[in-house]
C-alpha cells in the first residue's frame, strides 16, 4: 500500500498543486476541507490523472471541537498515513485590524486551528516514530506591517509553533517544515497591486514536495524569498516604522 | 471576487481592449454578473470572442478538472477549463483519443464546443459538437442546466457553435474514439496547381481520416494554388514496426521570446520558407509514422508562435465555400491574395463535411481556406472586406472564432440560421448577459424576436 498524504485546505491553488505533485510521486492522498463538492471533484481529477487512490473528508479549521474525530477518521481511512501538508489559510481584510471580531476569524484560521489539528497529527506521528509535517506559514509572518499585522501576527504565530514541533519530534525522527511561500498567483492575490516576483501554484506545489528530500528545516519559496526577507528582518525598528509598508 | 483589470487580446493579438477579469477557482463561482460577462479558456480564437472591452471576462483556466473516465466506453467528464492537452495525457495511455481536435492542443475543453472546432476528419466524422453527449451549463439566471441533443435539444444546439452566448459551459460529456497506438500514419502528395489539389483532396484513393492540404500562397499563374495534401490514419498495432513503444516520447517545445519585427515576415522570406517547405515535405514520398503531437498540433512545439507576427498582431482568415463553388471561389480569393502583395505565412486548404446541427457552426459541405495575414497597415482590412464579398458571392461563411473584423451585415448574410438562434439566445438570456465584444460587433441581441 502506498503512503498516504493528508492535505489540510486541499481546495486552495497551492494545496491543489502540492496535492498533484504528491499524487506524481505515487502518493496516495487525503483531502480535507469544508467544500464537499470542490473535495469531490479534485478527488475525481486526482484519481484520474495519476492513477493514486484518493480519499477526502469535511474538515473545518475553526471548528476546533472537531478535530479529533476528524483526524481520527482520516487514520481509519488511511492507516499508511505518512505525512501531512497544512495549506489552509485566510488572507481576510484591512478591517480586521480596526475591527476584532474579524481580526479573530483570521487567527482563528491561521493559527488556532492550526494548532488544534497540529497537536493531532503530532501525537499520532510521535510514537510511530515517523512521517512529516510540513506547515505553510507566510512570509508575512516575518516582520508586522501595518498592511496585514493581523494576518501576519497569525502567520507568524504559526512558524513559532513549526519550530517548537520541530524541535519536539526531531528526537524521534519526524520531519517538521515551515514554507514561507512569497507572492503566488492564486486568488488570495488576485488583482492586488503592488505585487511583484509572483511565482505559479504549480511551481510552489512541486517544490514543497522537493523539500522533503532536502535538509532546510525553513524553505522559503521561491528561494530569494529568503534574502528578501534577511533584509526586510534587519531594517532597524526606528527606520522600521516609519516606512508605508 | 476579486478582479484584474488588464489588456488582453484573442490569439491574433488584435484586437487589444481593457477587460476586468475574474478568475474563480471553485465551480461553485462559475456565475453570471449583472453587468454582463464572457467566458474565456485559454484565449485561443483568434480575434475578440473572448473579449469584452471595458467589461468583465470570466476565466476558467482554474476549473478544469477531469471528472470521470468510462475507459471500456470511452466517455468523459470534465470541466469545461480543462485543456485538450491535459486530456489526451490521460486518455492516449489507454486507448482513447479525442473524437474531433483543431490544430492546437492549447485549447479549452468549453472553448471547442463553444466554436464547434473542426480538425482533419471534418469530411468524416463531422465536427466537435457531434461527439458532445451532453453538458451543464449555467444559465443567465444562476440556474445549472443539463442539455444534450435529447434533452433541450434547442438550447444544446444553440451553444455548439454559439460562441458563448447563451450561457456558462461548466461540466462537457464527450465521446473518444478508440486508437491503437499514439502514432499516426501519414502520407504527403503532391500538387502542382489548384486543380490538382483539389483532386488529391476528393480522390477516395488519397484520401484518409485525416486530410489536409498547406498550399504556398505565392504560387502564381501555372502553379496558382500548388501545394501538399497531408493525409493521415491512427496506426494500427501491426503498422508499428516491432519494438516500437505504443506512445511516442512528448516533444521538446520551444519558444519565441520576443515579438519579430514586423519586417521578418516578408514576400521574400514567406517565399524562401514555402519553397522549402515544399521541396522537404513534397520529397516524404512514402508512408511515415508520426508521433500524433507533431502531427496534429506542428505549431505547439513552438510556444507563442503568434509573436512571430510582430507587435501588430495578425488576423486568420478562415472562410469556407460550398463544394458547387467552392473551386472557383478559392481560386478567386488567392488570385486577389497572390496579386495585394500581402503574403499568408500559412495557407490550409481541407474538404469539409456535411453541415452539423449547431446554429452558429461554421462547417457546410465544401472547402475550407485560412490564411494567416500579418496587420501591417489599415490596407490589410480593405483587402479582407474584398475577400468577404468574394466568399459571400459563392455562397460561403467566415469562422467567428478566427474573425476580428467581420460585418454586421455580412455575419447575417452567412449565417441564415441565427433567426432561430437569436430567438433561443433571447429566451435563455433575456437580459443579454453574455456578450462579447465579437457579438457586439456583429450587434447580436440588438433586435429582440
Amino acid at each position: 500500500m502506498s503512503q498516504a498524504v493528508l492535505i489540510l485546505g486541499a481546495t486552495s491553488a497551492i494545496a491543489r498543486a502540492a496535492a498533484a505533485a504528491f499524487a506524481g510521486q505515487g502518493y496516495a492522498l487525503y483531502l480535507a476541507s469544508r467544500d464537499r463538492d470542490e473535495l469531490r471533484r479534485s478527488a475525481a481529477d486526482l484519481r484520474l490523472r495519476y492513477g493514486v487512490e484518493v480519499r477526502y473528508g469535511p474538515f473545518d479549521a475553526e471548528a476546533i471541537a472537531t478535530h479529533e474525530s476528524f483526524f481520527r477518521s482520516v487514520i481509519e481511512d488511511m492507516p499508511n498515513l505518512h505525512g501531512v501538508v497544512l495549506a489552509f489559510g485566510f488572507l481576510g481584510d484591512q478591517q480586521a485590524a480596526r475591527d476584532f471580531r474579524l481580526g479573530e476569524k483570521v487567527i482563528a484560521a491561521n493559527f488556532t486551528g492550526a494548532a488544534s489539528i497540529l497537536s493531532h497529527c503530532a501525537n499520532y506521528f510521535e510514537p510511530l516514530k515517523r512521517g512529516f509535517i510540513i506547515g505553510i506559514s507566510s512570509v508575512a509572518g516575518d516582520r508586522g506591517r501595518q498592511s496585514n499585522y493581523v494576518y501576519g501576527a497569525a502567520k507568524g504565530a504559526l512558524s513559532l509553533y513549526l519550530e517548537g514541533l520541530r524541535n519536539r519530534l526531531f528526537p524521534v525522527g519526524v520531519r517538521v517544515i515551515t514554507v514561507k511561500p512569497g507572492f503566488v498567483d492564486t486568488a488570495m492575490t488576485y488583482g492586488l497591486p503592488g505585487l511583484f516576483l509572483v511565482a505559479s501554484p504549480q511551481d510552489i506545489g512541486e517544490r514543497i514536495v522537493r523539500s522533503l528530500d532536502k535538509s532546510a528545516d525553513v524553505v522559503y519559496l521561491p528561494w530569494f524569498w529568503r534574502y528578501i526577507m534577511l533584509i526586510i528582518r534587519h531594517i532597524p525598528e526606528p527606520v522600521f516604522k516609519r516606512l508605508k509598508l | 471576487m476579486a478582479t484584474l483589470t488588464a489588456l488582453l487580446s484573442g490569439w491574433g493579438r488584435y484586437p487589444v481592449q481593457s477587460c476586468e477579469m475574474e478568475r474563480p477557482e471553485r465551480y461553485a463561482d462559475l456565475r453570471p454578473v449583472a453587468d454582463g460577462l464572457i467566458v474565456r479558456g485559454q484565449g485561443r480564437s483568434y480575434g475578440d470572442a473572448a473579449l469584452n472591452d471595458n467589461g468583465r471576462v470570466l476565466l476558467t483556466e482554474r476549473v478544469n478538472r477531469l471528472l470521470d473516465l468510462n475507459a471500456e466506453q470511452g466517455i468523459l467528464r470534465a470541466e469545461a477549463g480543462v485543456t485538450l492537452a491535459e486530456i489526451l495525457a490521460v486518455i492516449v495511455p489507454k486507448g482513447w483519443f479525442l473524437p474531433v481536435t483543431p490544430g492546437t492542443k492549447l485549447v479549452s475543453l468549453g472553448g471547442c464546443v463553444a466554436a464547434d472546432v473542426h480538425g482533419k476528419n471534418h469530411h468524416r466524422d463531422g465536427s466537435f459538437g457531434d461527439h458532445v453527449l451532453g453538458m451543464e451549463m449555467i444559465l443567465a439566471d444562476g440556474s445549472h442546466v443539463s442539455c444534450s441533443p435529447s434533452e433541450k435539444p434547442e438550447l444544446f444546439w444553440a451553444t455548439v457553435g454559439g460562441m458563448g452566448l447563451t450561457g456558462i459551459i461548466g461540466e462537457v460529456t464527450l465521446k473518444l474514439t478508440p486508437v491503437q497506438s499514439g502514432y499516426v500514419m501519414v502520407r504527403n502528395h503532391v500538387a502542382d496547381n489548384l486543380e490538382q489539389l483539389f483532386q488529391l483532396l476528393e480522390n477516395p484513393a488519397t484520401d484518409d481520416r485525416y486530410t489536409v492540404a498547406w498550399l504556398d500562397s505565392l504560387a502564381t499563374g501555372p502553379h496558382l494554388g500548388r501545394g501538399i495534401a497531408m493525409c493521415g490514419h491512427h496506426a494500427a498495432k501491426e503498422e508499428l514496426p516491432a519494438g516500437r513503444e505504443y506512445s511516442p516520447r512528448s516533444e521538446r517545445s520551444r519558444s519565441i521570446p520576443f515579438d519579430f519585427p514586423s519586417f521578418m515576415l516578408n514576400p521574400l522570406s514567406i517565399g524562401a520558407f514555402n519553397a522549402l517547405y515544399y521541396a522537404r515535405e513534397g520529397g516524404k514520398q512514402g508512408p511515415f509514422l508520426s508521433g500524433y503531437a507533431p502531427y496534429f498540433y506542428p505549431l505547439d512545439a513552438i510556444g507563442n508562435w503568434n509573436r512571430l507576427y510582430g507587435k501588430r498582431g495578425f488576423v486568420q482568415y478562415q472562410c469556407v465555400i460550398p463544394g458547387a463553388t467552392a473551386f472557383d471561389g478559392i481560386r478567386t480569393l488567392l488570385q486577389k491574395l497572390s496579386g495585394s502583395r500581402r503574403p499568408s505565412f500559412l495557407a490550409v486548404l481541407k474538404r469539409l463535411g456535411a453541415q452539423g446541427k449547431g446554429l452558429l457552426s461554421f462547417p457546410m459541405a465544401g472547402y475550407t481556406l485560412a490564411l494567416d495575414l500579418p496587420i501591417r497597415d489599415e490596407g490589410l482590412f480593405g483587402l479582407l472586406d474584398d475577400l468577404d464579398k468574394i466568399v459571400l458571392q459563392h455562397g460561403g461563411r467566415i469562422y467567428l472564432a478566427k474573425d476580428a473584423r467581420l460585418s454586421a451585415e455580412s455575419f447575417r448574410a452567412m449565417y441564415p440560421r441565427y433567426g432561430e438562434w437569436i430567438g433561443i439566445k433571447n429566451r435563455v438570456d433575456p437580459d443579454n448577459l453574455f456578450g462579447s465584444s465579437l457579438s457586439r460587433r456583429l450587434k447580436i441581441a440588438e433586435e429582440k424576436a
